[in-house]
């Protein structure tokens, strides 16, 4: 994983070049492992669009093939949240769609006929095998191409990230971890150097990030601590104001370029913490101008004066801001960042985003599921980054920092966490192989040349200072104006060379000292590769059980082979031939991004849940009775109501089980829909003990409507293990239209008013009866079992 | 029952009297031919309307016939998919059949606006007072019409056919029968024409005698027909020829249940508890027959792949066996994509002037299916020249230009379009055309040189030093 570092000086520029050779080779096989891991899911299942997001994209980037990019900022859609429609030009992220949309387009003009769909769905994994090297780059920056490499392969194959960038995850988190990394690099790089060059490509990679994800807010927020924290600890320098002041002024202006930003780049509260590091930086390079002009005693006086006039300033500062922070429209915070501040926020409030599993705080076992042994390494590699300390390894800790405690939020958000632990744990691990090689090299020539140790030293030594050269020889290769800037950089360097050497020889020198027995270091570096390889069988294994599968199409393995479950794309694939192209299609939220990609009919709300109410008012039609629901359905102009059932085959995230979001959802608007109506003693239950509201809600009904015929009168549920309450009912407002093979999705059609009167009447003394009968049937049939 | 008879009998009387004195008066028949007997077997049994008819024909006149005309009602005229004439010559041992070309012709004078074909003897004429038998293939579509025309999940689809008791000829049929067979025994109703009668699961019109030229006798067969009525909206089939070794075929599908509409509710309970009486005419899965030698077969749709299909393999044939995602009731449609791969050899031939020639199945690969719209699009390989196309019957074509894989001046490609394809249309077709193997090269070349260039551009930049200042 690190260079190879063979002991003969005089082969030093060869070994250079083979050492560089190997690692662009590292890095190719790296782009190709981080690629190939992901596509476990078009090898075990099929090349196709994954879950519910991805759809929606997917639709989205066909829009934009399609239509160009003009009519994409335009567009309107009225398929969705009818009969209100939603701008999507205006209120999505569209990194990933444009990126999908210039591959396809490039790929097109070369005449290669791929299809929209095959571009999107490899796209994530093209884009991580790029997320990839990004973290090469960075580690490189904090610690040297070592730890770089091992950091790379750590995230190319990371679980995390690979529960989100699986070839057909075509979702923003794909390509906005690269962009993140690659922000992130970009700083590191302009701190390194203070190249101008870097600081601008920097504003751009934000830009990008921007378009890609509403996670860019991580950034501007924690570049602002990192600045402030460089300028705290006394590390305040020119190539720090030059990462940092462009950073935030072009960013944010081309942050304000993308529609769905707009002024929040600079109203939201998520961004003054850059603005406010911004004026410090600014007093901070002033002090430092200041201090650099004046004589001692001047500046003392200096400072007596500008403390006084600082304190008016910033009393009016924070007098501006807090009053700023009232006017902005969403008063400071919106509402997912606010959860993120105070993790109960959501559940106390917004029932919506609680109602998200990905925005439920994550369990320990899921730490060791997403970044298994990283999580151990980890802390190493905070250790290592402080021996020494740097202004790039002080980012780095302070990256993971705080990306454990928002991983600890949101599961989520274990995906920003991911390439901090990736940095991190290869640091650690490049650092042990460093301490362990070397002491294994030391101790093995002690034994066969019986030397001095000051050649164990000058050996050591050297490799450090061919590092270095080679690093410069890089840097210069890349561009022509590189070459440029890193020789007139490199006089800097030398000067800072020569600081950072002593710095660093002194360490060195102590390490020298703790050189390890060559028994457990060969002991210790056999347990390490152990360690490394449980890492990469849990990801494969992962990668290839845990995260390939669709989720729209479901398999099952039995005594007799693969059974194949594809009841939801039978059930989109049967509304989009025969139904009216502007029939509306009432569902849990949850279905509408596949219901407008995949059937391409309109839906009443989808999974972009931005306005509650409306989607509180499909969760009260789904919890009312049938008139009622009837009733709201109807002024709502649906047509087909559709639902997922997963009682038959044991599908255990069916609506019924996400039933009691709907009435959460749907009380939290309409008071009269009240959750412990549909609880029994505090249980949520289905079977006979149900209470009478939860059997006749219209959830319960078009879900179970002639279940109880499947298996001969009893109507066992396989994911609730009971029997289910009602069993013979009819319904009266709605009609079935089409059930799938396997019954996980039924559509009904709302019966036209005509009927209503004359089928509501017979209906009621009918049920009566039949209700009664049903009653007499049980209890005559209850004794039959003891014969 | 008598009385029903009897009046029925009088109501056809008169109408045969009123058909024979309108069409006595036009001069466009030539009464120099007639029929001595006509026989017709109409097969009802499935979607598809399959009528044999046997016609004896007598010259009378005075001169040699060289073509012999047959006329269709205008209606079974729009959806004739195929009509094929043969006559038999030689004794009965050496029976051979020769295939005889048949020609609309302009049929404007005709009464009721009749349609016109001629069927040419021109190798051998018809000599005066000679008799000869022909023997006619008539294919219709869309002729069955679901009455009623909706029906629910439980009931049994059921069909009207129309059509004539006597045979419409523009010449005088003296003695004719009619033969009509019905898929069971469920027949609801049909005409009486006496004499007429019902023997299991035929009916039986006729015999005739003596009718006069463009006499007609509509009579209505209404009848269980559960047979799916798979009607193939459009097919576009895209057959792309590369010389590396291999024939790629994608056919595009839009697939609709042609029967009664089915209405109210779909109960899957149902349909998968009682299949006998649930559905009946509905259908779950078609059989295609491909090519022997079938390689890499998919089946998908717009939204990705359908896992349910089979394919069967052998040396002499492939059959796949597929589900649309939902079985298909009355008027339900779905639509999907069939690809697959097919070895060079197995298809395409190299002439003896050196042209190469494909060899290829017209039509779809589904039995018993009618395909409204059929577009063949043959993809030559890029630089191939002179393509031509031989087609059997006649059918529209164009060529056009296609791009694919890396391709700079595009690849001729052949369209042939035809509508109301049935599977006797399933005959093969020829495209020639001439190629160079060179041109295989082309498209590797320009990757070599391409990533030539990148690399000598790359180690051309890392040995140039345009800096100003060199570095100390």
């Amino acid at each position: 994983m690190a260079i190879p570092e063979s002991p003969n000086p005089m082969k030093s520029s060869l070994r250079n070049a083979s050492g560089g050779v190997l690692c662009y080779f590292i890095l190719l096989l790296i782009g190709v492992l981080a690629f190939s891991i992901r596509i476990f899911s078009v090898i075990k299942y099929e090349s196709v669009i994954h879950e519910f997001d991805p759809y929606f994209n997917y639709r989205v980037t066909q829009f934009l093939v399609k239509n160009g990019i003009y009519d994409f900022w335009n567009w309107f859609d009225d398929r969705t949240w009818y009969p209100l429609g939603r701008v999507i030009g205006g209120t999505v992220y569209p990194g990933l769609t444009l990126t999908a949309g210039s591959l396809w387009w490039f790929l097109n003009s070369l005449n290669i006929p791929l299809s929209v769909e095959t571009v999107c769905v490899f796209t994530a994994p093209i884009f991580s095998a790029n997320a990839a090297w990004a973290t090469y780059l960075l580690t490189k920056e904090v610690k040297g191409t070592g730890a770089g490499l091992t950091a790379a392969v750590f995230l190319s194959m990371v679980p995390s990230y690979i529960s989100r960038s699986v070839a057909g995850s075509y979702d923003n988190e794909a390509v906005a971890i690269f962009a993140l990394i690659f922000t992130f690099y970009l700083y590191i790089k302009t701190l390194n150097t203070g190249s101008l060059f870097y600081a601008t490509l920097n504003a751009l990679s934000y830009f990008y990030m921007v378009c890609s994800w509403g996670g860019y807010t991580f950034i501007i927020n924690l570049i602002p601590m990192h600045a402030l924290l460089c300028i705290v600890t006394g590390r305040y320098s020119s190539r720090l104001y030059i990462a940092y002041a462009p950073l935030i002024v072009l960013g944010t202006l081309l942050a304000a370029l993308v529609p769905v930003v707009g002024f929040n780049a600079m109203m939201t509260s998520e961004h003054f913490a850059s603005f406010l590091v911004f004026i410090i930086i600014h007093v901070v390079a002033f002090v430092y101008y200041v201090k650099g002009m004046l004589s001692l005693r001047m500046f003392k006086v200096a400072v007596t004066v500008l403390v006084t006039i600082g304190m008016v300033v910033c009393v009016a500062a924070v007098a501006v801001l807090i009053a700023v922070v009232a006017a902005s429209p969403t008063k400071g915070w919106s509402g997912r960042s606010l959860s993120l501040l105070d993790p109960t926020y959501a559940s106390k409030y917004i029932p919506i985003i609680a109602s998200v599993s990905e925005h439920q705080p994550p369990t320990w076992p899921s730490y060791f599921m997403d970044i298994n042994v990283l999580a151990f390494l980890v802390p190493a590699g905070i250790v290592a980054c402080f021996l020494p300390i740097s202004d790039a390894s002080s980012f780095a800790v302070l990256y993971i920092v705080t990306s454990v405690y928002f991983s600890g939020v949101m599961v989520r958000l274990m995906l920003v966490l991911a390439p901090a632990a990736c940095i991190l744990s290869g640091i650690a691990l490049s650092e042990c192989f460093d301490v362990l090689t070397r002491s294994i090299k030391f101790n093995l020539y002690n034994l066969f040349e019986n030397p001095s140790p000051i050649v164990g030293d000058s050996s050591s030594d050297d490799s450090a200072v061919s590092e270095k050269v080679k690093y410069d020889r890089h840097s210069g290769s890349d561009t022509h104006e590189e070459v440029l800037k890193s020789r007139t950089s490199k006089k800097y360097k030398k000067k800072e060379k020569d600081v950072v050497e002593k710095i660093v020889r002194k360490p060195k020198n102590e390490k020298r000292l703790l050189v390890l027995p060559l028994e457990a270091s060969i002991f210790t570096t056999v347990l390490i590769i152990i360690l490394g390889s449980f890492y990469v069988i849990h990801c494969v294994w992962a990668a290839a059980e845990a995260y390939s599968a669709p989720s729209i199409v479901l398999t099952s393995h039995s005594h007799d082979g693969l059974h194949v479950f594809d009841d939801f794309r039978e059930a989109y694939s049967w509304l989009s031939h025969n139904t009216e192209v502007n029939d509306k299609v009432a569902s849990w939220w949850d279905y509408g991004y596949q219901t407008t990609a995949m059937a391409n009919r309109t839906v009443i709300v989808d999974n972009n849940t931005w306005n509650n109410t409306h989607i509180a008012t499909v969760g009260t039609a789904m919890s009312s009775p049938e008139k009622p629901a009837w009733e709201i359905f109807q002024s709502l102009d649906v047509k087909y109501v559709l639902v997922v059932f997963g009682g038959l085959v044991g599908y255990s995230s069916d609506d019924i089980n996400k039933f009691l979001w709907m009435v959460r959802i749907g009380g939290g608007v309409f008071p009269h829909i009240k959750e412990p109506d549909y609880l029994r003693d505090g249980q949520y239950r289905i079977d006979s003990h149900a209470t009478p509201t939860m059997l006749n809600s219209l959830m319960y009904k078009l879900s179970y409507y002639r279940f109880v015929e499947t298996d001969g009168g009893k109507g066992f549920d396989k994911v609730r293990r009971t029997e289910i309450g009602k069993k013979n009912f009819k319904l009266t407002h709605f009609k079935e239209v089409f059930t799938t093979h396997h019954w996980m999705v039924r559509i009904y059609m709302l019966k036209p008013p005509k009927n209503r009167i004359r089928g509501k009447l017979k209906k009621s003394k009918f049920s009566l009866k039949k209700r009664s009968t049903s009653i007499k049937d049980s209890q005559i049939s209850r004794p039959n079992p003891w014969h | 029952m008598a009385l029903f008879l009897l009046l029925d009998r009088l109501s056809v009387l008169v109408v045969v009297i009123i058909f024979a004195i309108l069409f006595v008066s036009p001069s466009f028949s030539s009464t120099d031919i007639r029929i001595l007997k006509a026989e017709r077997r109409i097969d009802l049994t499935s979607s598809i309307v399959r009528a044999f008819h046997t016609l004896q024909v007598e010259n009378i006149g005075d001169s040699h016939a060289s073509e012999i005309l047959l006329a269709f009602p205008p209606d079974q005229a729009k959806h004739m998919a195929d009509l094929q004439a043969s006559t038999s010559q030689g004794k009965k041992k050496k029976k051979n059949y020769i295939h005889l070309d048949v020609n609309p012709i302009d049929s404007s004078q005709t009464p009721n606006g009749a349609k016109l074909f001629s069927v040419s003897l021109n190798h051998n004429p018809l000599k005066t007072g000679e008799t000869k038998t022909l023997e006619l293939l008539v294919i219709l579509t869309h002729v069955l019409e679901p009455f009623p025309a909706e029906i629910s999940q439980s009931e049994s689809q059921l069909v009207h056919y129309r059509d004539s008791a006597i045979l419409l000829s523009p010449y005088p049929v003296k003695e004719q029968m009619t033969y009509i067979k019905t898929p069971s025994k469920k027949v609801e109703s049909y005409s009486m024409v006496n004499p007429t009668n019902r023997v299991g699961e035929e009916l039986r019109y006729g015999s005739y005698a003596d009718s006069a030229p463009y006499s007609y006798t509509p009579i209505i067969v209404h009848f269980e027909n559960n047979h799916p009525f798979a009607v193939i909206e459009e097919l576009v089939r895209v057959i792309e020829i590369s010389h590396w070794g291999n024939i790629q075929v994608k056919e595009q599908y839009r697939l609709l249940h042609g029967g009664a509409r089915h209405k109210g509710v779909f109960s899957r309970l149902d349909y998968q508890s009682r299949q006998s009486s649930s559905g009946v005419s509905s259908f779950k899965t078609l059989l295609a027959k491909l090519p022997p030698r079938v390689h890499s077969v998919y089946y998908r749709d717009d939204i990705g792949n359908i896992s349910s299909s089979h394919l069967r393999l052998d040396s002499k044939k492939s059959e796949l066996q597929i589900e649309p995602r939902y079985p298909l009731l009355g008027g339900w449609k779905t639509s999907f994509v069939i690809g697959y791969s097919l070895p060079l050899e197995s298809s395409l031939f190299e002439m003896s002037d050196g042209r190469h020639c494909l060899k290829f199945n017209f039509g779809s690969p589904f039995l018993e299916t009618v395909v409204d719209k059929l577009t063949i699009k043959v993809v030559l390989p890029e630089g191939s020249k002179e393509p031509t196309a031989s087609v059997s019957f006649p059918v529209e074509q164009h060529h056009e230009t296609s791009f694919s894989y890396l391709d700079i001046v595009g690849r001729p490609t052949v369209v042939l379009k035809k509508e109301n394809v049935v599977p006797e249309n399933n005959t093969p077709f020829q495209v020639y055309y001439s190629f160079s193997p060179f041109f295989m090269f082309v498209e590797p070349l320009m990757l070599v040189s391409v990533f030539l260039l990148f690399f000598i551009t790359v180690i051309a930049y890392l040995h140039t030093d345009l800096s100003i200042r060199k570095a100390a």
